[in-house]
């Protein structure tokens, strides 16, 4: 079985080879003859995808068979692993996600190959710089860190199991999705380079990326959120976010993809900033590979970590390459890249796309800078120091609540130039009601003078709402404009307005999907926890709910063995739930696991939701007793809310626009109306 | 001078506002302000009070240890420094605000400063270099048209 995906992978990267000199020599010395070279290396890439598919298929099967003379099959399964998690063995180790990335990446490369009619030689160029890229990832997995490699000397009777903390049902979908996210942006990148490189006309190559932009951007969120979920459901320390360099490494690329998304839009429109969506473009490709060389190389510790070598220096010399190529095609070719219009007002769309962009870079570069400050400390110093959450916030808190108010603002500007009165008729009813929520914050306790984490709640607080509300005004103001027209009502108005202009409507949700995320974030500063060690029917109070511990017990299975404890909870002297927080012990890999439970005070709370988070922290050993360590959490169940909004905004956006709004209309306006079609 | 002695009123207020919530400020609550200073060294990666390994060969005897500290009435400095004496500087959770570590904590706001400026110069620049709009009597219908399409693509998708 190894021998097979051994093979499968040579032949993928001779094919990737082929595909990318094959189609660089079609594209550089162009005539009948390169013509057909370019048609057998788009084929090659084609293929590629098959045989990449084939050793993918292999390692699965190999783990579903308990094949461990497999070294990766060793390290990372048992016999007693649950099939989904045998399955989720692809991209649980090193060698392993490095071939879930080379099959992703093989995947958008065969999409983009079958779709090649809508501009060939654009797509050939593409298919080129994606082939580069293959190249390397499998040159990396044919010499530095085989998936296929054997185990030497007696077969060992069992493997050593998954990592506890990967034994979860998210850890199946979360590193795909992160990994389409990452590798998705491949393709943008491509696109982007290959424009530059053949001088092409236009943004078209723009309009052409729009798509695969926001569905690699779609990925990446859903990931990094997943991720987040699956860091409070799993870690136990009762937060989602801990500034992990891990974690630091997957947000990056979306900090930039996300001003890429922006910005991108005035060079569709206005044909500016062309230089910096190209850079911007590229720094999210390198941020990406830079990602990868993090998770897996070791240079920094994380607990996300799960997989490190000395592979450092390929992503190294690779991205130094990237660096390169793009540097000198960019000296070579700037010219192309000349802006047609200039910035005509600083109170307008262009300018709050200018200061949006900035914030995002600045807050890519913090996150960049604190990641990577203790090797500087290290090489400057001598000692390595932690960069921790307390740094992060203080920097990127004050950032957030900028880029909230710019996207609360920025759409209801106008391009080129914006008026006070315009500005006045915007803002006034969503400036009014997020004074009110302030308003109210203060009334019922966030007291912001008392600590400066108050006050950053009562700011997220008050601008979120005005980011929700501003979304809300340009549904309702835009709906009513086609209700007068058609005679409609203000719902199925708002409704044909977003599909009339499916990507502005749909960036709209996305938004507000930002504000109620933001409204989970800020509940942070009022979290509350308590621990305890609890014996029967001992009880421990938290906010209004009092825990009373009624059981607890041990279990046996032929993968773990666990300790639970069984905690009634009570409000009010009413019973409303019982908890069963969990501790395993993995009899393969010789490591414990906390299993927290968790439940959401919606029937409780509605609105101002809270998690009660339980952990099962072990047993005393002199008492024998469990300690159980208890969080109550507001407003977090919003975070995940707020991340499906986003997701269906995003959705949204990628449907094609409706025809417009035809008005009849007395014979003296001669042409249709059109509604809903500016962006 | 009204408006300085307004200035000085409020500081006065801060200052006195500042020192009873330091007196306010019991053991307890510098425990938990410490604590979260700290990282555990077990390899968790995880704030001190946070660690939540019961039978974590570091996080319980770092714990009893910041609270002896408290209880020799040490400085919350003097209580830090002890700990980066017998574990490294890692042990802090964040770097400090002296020496090369310093550094850290400038440079975003320096590039924040930085990229404003950028941004405003470049922004200005811009706004008074762009061609005045000249008279619709002059715009042949050529012109006219290709103002037009541009308005559509600005305002189309």
């Amino acid at each position: 079985m190894s021998q097979l995906g051994s093979y499968a992978l040579l032949l993928a990267l001779a094919l990737s080879a082929y595909s990318f000199i094959g189609g660089l020599a079609a594209l550089v010395w162009p005539g009948a003859q390169s013509e057909r070279l370019g048609e057998t290396a788009r084929r090659a890439g084609i293929a590629v995808f098959g045989v990449v598919f084939l050793a993918a298929l292999v390692l699965v099967a190999a783990a579903f068979a308990d094949d461990f003379s497999i070294a990766y099959i060793f390290h990372h399964s048992n016999r007693d692993l649950p099939a989904p998690y045998k399955f989720a063995t692809l991209w649980s180790g090193q060698e392993g996600s490095l071939l879930f990335w080379s099959l992703l990446l093989s995947s958008y490369g065969l999409i983009l190959r079958l779709r090649h009619r809508t501009d060939t030689r654009l797509f050939a160029y593409a298919s080129v710089i994606i082939a580069a890229v293959q190249v390397f990832f499998l040159l990396l997995l044919n010499f530095a860190a085989h998936p296929f490699a054997v185990m030497q000397g007696s077969l060992p009777p069992d493997g050593n199991g998954l990592n506890p903390l990967l034994q979860y049902p998210e850890m199946v979908i979360h590193p795909p999705m992160l990994y389409l996210g990452y590798v998705g942006f491949t393709i943008p990148f491509a696109f982007a380079l290959g424009a530059l490189i053949m001088k092409y006309p236009g943004e078209k190559w723009i309009h052409i990326t729009r798509r695969w932009t926001m569905v690699t951007w779609m990925f990446l969120t859903c990931g990094i959120f997943l991720g987040a979920h699956w860091a409070y459901s799993v870690l136990g320390w009762g937060g989602y976010w801990g500034w992990d360099p891990v974690e630091n490494a997957s947000f990056m690329p979306w900090l930039t993809g996300t001003a890429f998304l922006h910005s991108v839009m005035m060079q569709e429109k206005r044909g500016m900033l062309k230089v910096w969506n190209m850079w911007l473009i590229f720094a999210t490709f390198g941020l990406s590979i830079f990602g990868t060389f993090l998770t897996r190389s070791g240079v920094v510790s994380s607990v996300h970590a799960f997989a490190q070598s000395s592979i450092g220096d390929w992503f190294v010399g690779f991205l130094l390459v990237i660096l390169a190529v793009c540097l000198y095609f960019y000296i070579v070719n700037r010219h192309h890249l000349r802006s047609e219009h200039r910035l005509e007002s600083l109170v307008s769309r262009e300018s709050s796309f200018l200061f949006n962009n900035l914030l995002f870079v600045l807050f890519c570069f913090t996150v960049l800078w604190g990641t990577l400050f203790p090797i500087l400390s290290e090489w400057v110093q001598g000692k390595k120091v932690t960069v921790g959450p307390p740094f992060y916030n203080k920097v990127t808190i004050p950032v957030t609540l900028l880029l909230l108010l710019l996207t609360a603002t920025g759409p209801l500007l106008a391009w080129r130039k914006t008026s006070l009165e315009s500005l006045k008729r915007n803002f006034l009813w969503p400036f009014l009601g997020a004074i009110a929520v302030g308003v109210a914050m203060i009334v019922f306790g966030v007291r912001p003078w008392t600590d400066i984490s108050y006050f950053y709640a009562l700011m997220a607080g008050m601008l979120a709402t005005l980011v929700a509300l501003t979304v809300i005004s340009e549904f309702v103001r835009g709906g009513r404009v086609i209700a007068r027209h058609t005679g409609q009502s203000l719902l199925p108005s708002m409704l044909h307005l977003w599909h009339r202009n499916t990507r502005r409507y749909g960036g709209y949700i996305v938004h507000f999907g930002v504000a109620i995320v933001v409204i989970g974030i800020l509940g942070t500063p009022f979290n509350q926890e308590a621990e305890k060690e609890m014996g029967y029917g001992d009880k421990v109070s938290l906010g209004p709910y009092t825990l009373v511990c009624r059981s607890y017990t041990q279990e046996d299975n032929p993968n773990y063995g666990n300790e639970w404890a069984i905690i009634d909870v009570f409000r009010g002297g009413k019973q409303i739930t019982t908890m069963y927080p969990e501790r395993r012990f993995y009899k393969a890999s010789q490591q414990t696991q906390t299993v927290p439970r968790i439940h959401a005070t919606v029937r409780e709370d509605l609105f101002l939701v809270k998690d009660l988070y339980l952990v099962y922290e072990g047993i005393n050993p002199d008492t024998g007793r469990p300690i159980i360590k208890a969080h109550l959490n507001p407003m977090v169940p919003w975070i995940w809310i707020g991340v499906l909004v986003m997701i269906f905004g995003t959705i949204t956006a990628l449907f094609a626009n409706a025809a417009p709004v035809r008005v009849t209309v007395p014979a003296r306006v001669p042409e249709p109306a059109t509604v809903g079609a500016g962006d | 001078m009204r408006g300085f002695s307004q200035n000085g009123w409020s500081l006065a207020g801060l200052v006195v506002l500042t020192a009873l919530l330091a007196m306010g400020a019991g053991d307890d609550a510098r425990f938990n302000n410490l604590g979260h200073k700290l990282m555990c060294v077990c390899g968790c990666n995880q704030v001190l009070l946070e660690c939540n390994h019961v039978g974590c060969a570091y996080s319980d005897r770092m714990r009893g240890e910041l609270a002896a500290g408290l209880e020799r009435s040490e400085s919350d400095d003097l209580t830090l420094q002890t700990f980066v004496q017998k574990y490294g500087p890692t042990v802090l959770i964040a770097p400090t605000s002296t020496g090369f570590n310093r550094v850290a904590w400038v440079v975003p706001y320096l590039a924040l400063a930085l990229g404003v400026i950028s941004l405003v110069v470049l922004a200005r620049n811009w706004s008074h270099r762009t061609q005045p709009v000249s008279n619709s009597a002059s715009q042949t219908p050529d012109m006219l048209d290709a103002y037009r399409r541009q308005a559509r693509k600005e305002t189309e998708l």
